[in-house]
């Protein structure tokens, strides 16, 4: 190393030292103490006491932690394809040259500024079964529907039912789409006008043009999005324990493993228990996004290949 | 000096200046006025929250050695107890007695027992329902401020349309229930317009309704005892519900259950006739019923006629939390607010009655409340019980709680859904009981120091 070499190294590292710093001390401390109170009986107060794997052996007969884990997947598995489409069908929308697009996209990206308590609340009242906003929406399409075909549907009580209380909480989630759109926006602008130059030239309607143009080039960016929904539809927490009012939801349809672990950590003070299922979860978590990078490799489209 | 060789020294030194009033904790400094300052945090955030600051005042007012400072913190037990384990508690926390297991098993708190020895506050002062709240594992932990107790609550302008006589209120379940159906009604949609009485509003004591069927859900021991024949009348009890009004119109009739202190509290919209509640309602339908609001208070039905005039007695109290700088302070405050001056005080701006034994004349003339005699007498009554002291107890209400909720909406029969509470919460609390087992002697000797 020569000596310019060393004296970037070492202004390099300077640097970044505090994101080092902050990174040692606020994540990797944690995780690693996390992963030895796993191995701990911890009431926060006491002393932990070590206890081997105890803990995660009375996780695997846990019927709430498998529930929680189910409701977690079931979730993500809902709200991940929906957001993104959704994400990318706005971002197609709103990227259309017209005017007054700016207020367009400053109005579909101002709800994810909403905090996430004030979005429980609110979505709380939204879904309510009988007088919330969602359903009297439906009301009229139900009644036609009933006055056509005879039946006497109703439209879910989405927050009282446990068979729609995720997909209420979806509904709910798609508010903070906002951000992702964002990005989309950012990667359409970046696909180059010669691509669709030569593909209108090639007599590519506007169909063809998003799937072999636009989709490949921004394929980086819904990777991107993906990914990051993955991590947070798999830590979704704060949004269903407001719109629960703390609590599990109907037949604890909302008991999400995030919800899990705060409850086993803070309400019943088995915080060694809560380790283990946090690490879990990482565990959980680390696999599904390597797995999915593993899966994207041949499909995502970086331009400096 | 090249600047190279400043700028890693400034962020190292800034570095341990952080790292160092991370680790430290220092003690408050001193007052100007030289007064020893005691830290009391309090639960309560409305209108309990100034009754207790103006006591507070009063105290800081009458002598010159000790300033209290008092702050009103939400979600109390999480933060009381993180901040005993960072080290730094406050001096006087005040809590619900329904914490004290929990918290007293994990060695948060100061036992009371050789600062009492040492005072003129005896047992027998307290009413016997609120005193045997404060001990657990034979010692006191707390000292109470204010107790309450529930009781059934009935609308009478709803009873006298239904043709009941609105001052008899039901006094078994058989009876409850029979009100309930001539009460109940359904539109023309099938939706439950009223109900009589609905064992979930609010269902903030879904895992004691053991009390009023004659029977508890532990042996106070080492049982949990959910499947006992008490709760498994409780359990069928509710099962009639969806049998009698249908599921699914049960749960569009929960879900306008708005927020419990607003307009949309379905007793106070008088769309629930009769619920099982206690002296802060008082309070609330003031502030949220309409003002020709009529609405009368008894004991809560039961099962047995033998058992009529049991409830459950809650209390709030003032502990000394472990790792508290100055607990000799912190008594002495507590021990000024045991004067019976400052309970009836305290009781009649919070709403409630005072645990205390002796009552002074006027106190109840002075109540607001007209029926705060009935909420003491429950407390007084023989029958008075209080919550399970048992360690596991916030798991095993989120277990009813999820028991009730699965029979109300006819997922499972009573009897499936309590032997499931039983299996889980019994194997539960028979870990956390072994695990207690062991430290128990260390922890004995521990307190015993203290």
């Amino acid at each position: 190393m020569t000596k310019t070499e060393k004296r970037n190294m070492v202004l390099g590292l300077l640097f970044i030292s505090p994101w080092i710093a902050g990174f040692i001390l606020l994540t990797l401390y944690p995780l690693i103490s996390s992963a030895y109170l796993s191995l701990t009986d911890y009431s926060v107060l006491s002393k932990p006491i070590y206890i081997g794997f105890d803990n995660y052996e009375r996780i695997l007969v846990d019927k709430l932690f498998w529930q929680s884990l189910w409701n977690t997947f079931y979730f993500a598995a809902l709200s991940i394809p929906i957001n993104l489409l959704s994400a990318i069908f706005l971002a197609v929308l709103l990227n259309f040259d017209l005017p007054g697009k700016k207020i367009f996209r400053t109005i579909y990206f101002l709800p994810s500024l909403v905090p996430m308590v004030c979005l429980g609340v609110l979505w709380q009242w939204m879904l309510n079964g009988q007088i919330g906003l969602v359903n009297q929406a439906l009301w009229p399409v139900f009644d036609t529907f009933n006055a056509l075909f005879g039946t006497t549907l109703t439209p879910p009580n989405w927050l009282a039912d446990p068979a729609y209380a995720k997909a209420g909480l979806v509904l709910a989630s798609m508010w903070g789409v906002g951000n992702a759109v964002v990005i989309f926006l950012a990667g359409l602008q970046d696909v180059p006008r010669a691509l669709y130059e030569a593909a209108e030239l090639d007599g590519c309607n506007f169909w063809q043009k998003t799937i072999h143009v636009t989709l490949p080039i921004i394929s980086p960016v819904i990777y991107f999005n993906g990914i990051m929904s993955l991590i947070g539809s798999f830590q979704v927490f704060a949004v269903p324990y407001v719109m629960t009012n703390g609590g599990e939801g109907p037949g604890r349809s909302l008991l999400f493993t995030a919800t899990y672990i705060f409850n086993k950590g803070f309400e019943a003070w088995s915080m060694g228990y809560a380790c283990a299922v946090a690490l879990i979860l990482f565990v959980i978590i680390l696999t599904l996004t390597l797995l999915a990078t593993r899966l994207s490799e041949r499909h995502v489209h970086y331009a400096s290949k | 000096m090249p600047p190279i060789k400043i700028l890693p020294i400034t962020l190292i030194s800034l570095g341990l200046v952080l790292l160092y009033s991370l680790v430290h904790n220092p003690a408050p400094p001193p007052r100007s006025d030289g007064r020893i300052e005691i830290e009391y945090w309090e639960k309560w955030t409305g209108f309990e929250r100034d009754a207790m600051a103006d006591l507070v005042n009063q105290y800081n007012a009458s002598q010159d050695r000790v300033f209290i400072k008092f702050l009103s913190v939400s979600n109390i037990d999480r933060k009381l107890m993180l901040a005993t384990a960072g080290g730094n508690p406050p001096d006087v926390a005040g809590i619900w007695s329904s914490n004290l297991s929990v918290f007293a098993s994990n060695g948060a708190l100061t036992p009371l027992d050789k600062k009492l020895a040492q005072s003129s506050l005896e047992e027998n002062d307290y009413l016997p329902s609120v005193w045997q709240q404060l001990t657990v594992y034979n010692r006191v932990w707390a000292l109470p401020t204010t107790p309450g107790s529930n009781a059934l609550h009935w609308n009478k302008r709803l009873f006298r349309e239904a043709g009941l006589d609105p001052e008899r209120p039901p006094k078994t379940i058989a009876e409850l229930e029979s009100y309930n159906d001539r009460l109940t009604q359904f539109n023309d949609a099938g939706r439950i317009e009223l109900m009589g009485h609905l064992p979930m509003e609010p269902g903030w004591w879904s895992a004691n309704w053991s009390i009023w069927f004659g029977g508890d859900i532990w042996d106070g021991h080492s049982r949990v005892t959910a499947t006992s024949e008490a709760n498994m009348a409780a359990l069928d009890w509710i099962e009639s519900y969806p049998e009698r009004y249908g599921a699914e119109a049960l749960m569009g009739f929960r879900q306008l259950s708005g927020v419990f202190a607003s307009p949309e509290n379905p007793f106070f919209r008088e769309r629930v006739a009769m619920v099982l509640q206690g002296p802060w309602m008082y309070n609330f339908i003031n502030n949220f019923a309409q003002p020709d609001f009529e609405y009368g208070v008894a004991p809560f039905p039961t099962l047995r006629e033998e058992d009529y005039g049991a409830s459950l007695v809650e209390c709030d109290c003032l502990v000394i939390p472990q790792g508290a700088k100055h607990p000799e302070e912190a008594f002495t405050f507590i021990e000024w607010l045991q004067r019976p001056k400052q309970l009836e005080a305290l009781s009649l701006a919070q709403l409630k009655f005072s645990p205390l034994q002796e009552v002074s004349e006027d106190f109840y003339a002075r109540h607001p409340n007209p029926y705060i005699r009935v909420y003491r007498e429950l407390a007084e009554n023989p029958k008075a019980r209080i919550r399970p002291q048992m360690v596991t107890f916030n798991e095993f209400s989120s277990d009813m709680e999820n028991a009730i909720d699965e029979v109300v909406r006819d997922e499972k029969s009573a009897h499936d859904a309590a032997e499931e509470v039983q299996n889980r919460q019994q194997e539960l609390f028979k870990y956390k009981h072994q695990n207690w087992l062991q430290i128990r002697e260390a922890r004995l000797a521990e307190w015993d120091q203290r």
